[in-house]
């Protein structure tokens, strides 16, 4: 269970620029729920992913993941607990090493001096070939000669390689084109359910984020202001959506982007 | 150019690169493997050659080795606390620490700027008596040289396909993708940046011992050296597998010297290394950059000279 209570940050505080990013923010997520997260640019949903994974520390409140009290650990702490997908499918694997090297650090096994045995080998290969993508075969190629699709699709299976506790996507799909976008996202599908995997999904398309999950919360200058789920969820439309957040926010949603509902 | 004085000028050249290919080794660590410029390693090669010549004045001509390594150990892992802990940016903190161990590098001198090991018992003299009578005698040079760079390649190969070493390189890599596997960048710079600032010592004290002085200015320039030498390697094995780059390190630490003795046979002067090394080093990384910026130019050129016929 991932629970936020009252946290805030405000960036370049006391300066013409401050910006309070996240306002007294709280949420609760059980475990194997699979929340989707919307709201405009600019309304925190990256920066709260940032405040879980630890990119910076939050001025106030506390941050707790099952038993462990993250509040104060560095990011690389946490990592441990937490997989994260950026929209920038580059961002999760070193180019310049082969898959076979991206995955053992990923895997993370055996002590510091400990090298790839054929057994861990032969564990990527499976893994690899659940794909679909014949990346199984490509072991020794460097990352760096993937597609976009590709490496998105080997950045979700190194986060979720040992299942972690907590899974957040950050518009994981929108820089890919339509194609490998349902790819990816079939294959998230599969792993979240397969793992029971708690899951945070920030997505700019409305309809998937009433399709994709369990559960609907909307942002707006940094703070949950609207949380649906269950039986009330089933029923939602985008119009209601949009009403929603104009009842919530006191103002229209202006966002072409999730209007359109363009990825 | 008779044939004896060609070989004498190969295998000069041969011991002098393999010599200082250790340090073009631990430029390939740092800067190609890490990605981090080392600025230091002027200051820490003159201290891995100051700290052996010291011992091995002392009378202790085989532990002189491993004394260089670790005092070179501890000059990388300074220049790593700097800039992993301290908020100091990397090249600013090699330039620093190269500083400090300028005083450092006299002071362990016992307040003197030159030593001479003229009558002192080194690895290299320990090797010829070993060596003393047999075919290879007058190779003895080349010998521990070759045994230093087998050694270090070796424990390159093997430990950049460890856990560790795989980490080390996605550190230079992708440093976010390292945070998500759950492993401190700050750990791993500083473990790389040790053990390349070990071979740098190691460098500088088997050079000092091979001609038999040290002064305080042995390991100057020294980084633009071997960066040339790293990137001349790069471009004939730049590719493929660690071991193979590594050795093309070694090769390009080779080359280098033997452009540059022949430079010198033909009365180039030795001072001119330094300005060498640094076009070499200029030409390398600009070059593939100017050639990327070629099409713009062309396009920029062929449209200002449309300009102009269009105003005729």
């Amino acid at each position: 269970m991932l629970n936020i209570s009252h946290i805030s940050k405000t960036f370049n505080p006391g300066t013409v620029n401050a910006k309070l990013a996240l306002n007294d923010l709280s949420l609760r997520v059980e475990d194997g729920e699979f929340v989707t997260i919307i709201g405009a640019n600019g309304a925190g949903k990256s920066t709260l992913f940032n405040a879980i994974c630890g990119s910076f520390i939050t001025d106030s409140g506390s941050i707790v993941l099952d038993d462990l009290d993250m509040t104060l650990l560095p990011e690389y702490r946490r990592a441990k607990q937490i997989g994260r997908l950026f929209q920038d499918p580059m961002r999760g694997s070193a180019p310049g090493m082969s898959i076979e090297e991206n995955l053992a650090l990923a895997a993370g096994k055996g002590g510091w001096l400990s090298r790839v045995s054929r057994s861990d080998r032969e564990q990527f290969r499976e893994r690899l070939s659940l794909l679909g993508m014949g990346l199984e075969d490509r072991m020794q190629q460097p990352v760096g000669l993937l597609s976009g699709g590709q490496r998105q699709a080997l950045t979700l299976m190194m986060a979720t390689f040992n299942p972690p506790k907590l899974l957040l996507l950050d518009e994981h799909t929108a820089a890919l084109d339509p194609a490998s976008a349902e790819k990816v996202l079939a294959i998230t599908r599969e792993i979240v359910e397969e793992n029971r995997l708690t899951c945070l999904m920030v997505t700019h398309n409305m309809q998937s984020a009433l399709d994709l999950g369990s559960r609907t919360v909307m942002m707006d200058r940094g703070r949950v202001i609207f949380d649906v789920s269950g039986e009330k969820r089933r029923g939602l439309t985008i119009a209601d959506l949009m009403e929603q957040f104009r009842i919530a926010a006191g103002k229209a949603l202006d966002n072409d982007r999730m209007l359109l509902g363009v990825d | 150019m008779d044939l004896g004085s060609v070989l004498t000028l190969g295998q000069t050249a041969l011991e002098l690169g393999l010599i200082s290919s250790l340090t073009v080794l631990a430029l390939f660590l740092s800067y190609s493997m890490l990605n981090v410029c080392d600025l230091s390693t002027d200051g820490c090669f003159t201290l891995g050659a100051t700290v052996g010549a010291v011992v091995a004045l002392a009378g202790h001509p085989w532990l002189s080795i491993p004394a260089a390594m670790l005092a070179g150990m501890l000059s990388g892992f300074v220049t790593a606390l700097l800039q992993t802990k301290m908020g100091i940016d990397s090249l600013l903190s090699g330039i620093i620490v190269n500083t400090g161990l300028y005083s450092i590098n006299i002071a362990v001198m016992g307040n003197s700027s030159l030593l001479n090991m003229n009558k002192t018992e080194t690895v290299f003299t320990k090797m010829k008596a070993a060596l003393a009578g047999s075919f290879l005698a007058g190779q003895y040079k080349m010998l521990v040289a070759l045994i230093a760079v087998a050694l270090v390649i070796l424990f390159l190969s093997l430990f950049l396909r460890t856990r560790l070493g795989l980490a080390i390189r996605a550190t230079g890599n992708n440093p976010d993708m390292v945070r998500s596997s759950s492993i401190n960048p700050a750990f791993t710079t500083i473990v790389g940046l040790v053990i390349a600032n070990a071979f740098t010592a190691l460098s500088g004290c088997l050079l000092a011992q091979s001609q038999k002085s040290v002064n305080i200015d042995i390991g100057t320039g020294m980084v633009t050296v071997a960066l040339a030498s790293l990137l001349i390697g790069n471009a004939f094995l730049g590719r493929g597998k660690i071991p193979l780059r590594a050795v093309g390190a070694v090769l390009g630490a080779f080359l280098f010297r033997l452009v540059y003795t022949v430079a010198l046979r033909f009365n180039m002067p030795a001072f001119m290394l330094k300005l060498v090394s640094a076009v070499i080093v200029i030409i390398a990384i600009a070059g593939p950059y100017l050639r990327s910026q070629l099409p713009l130019f062309r396009r920029r050129l062929a449209h200002r000279r449309g300009k102009g016929d269009a105003e005729c």
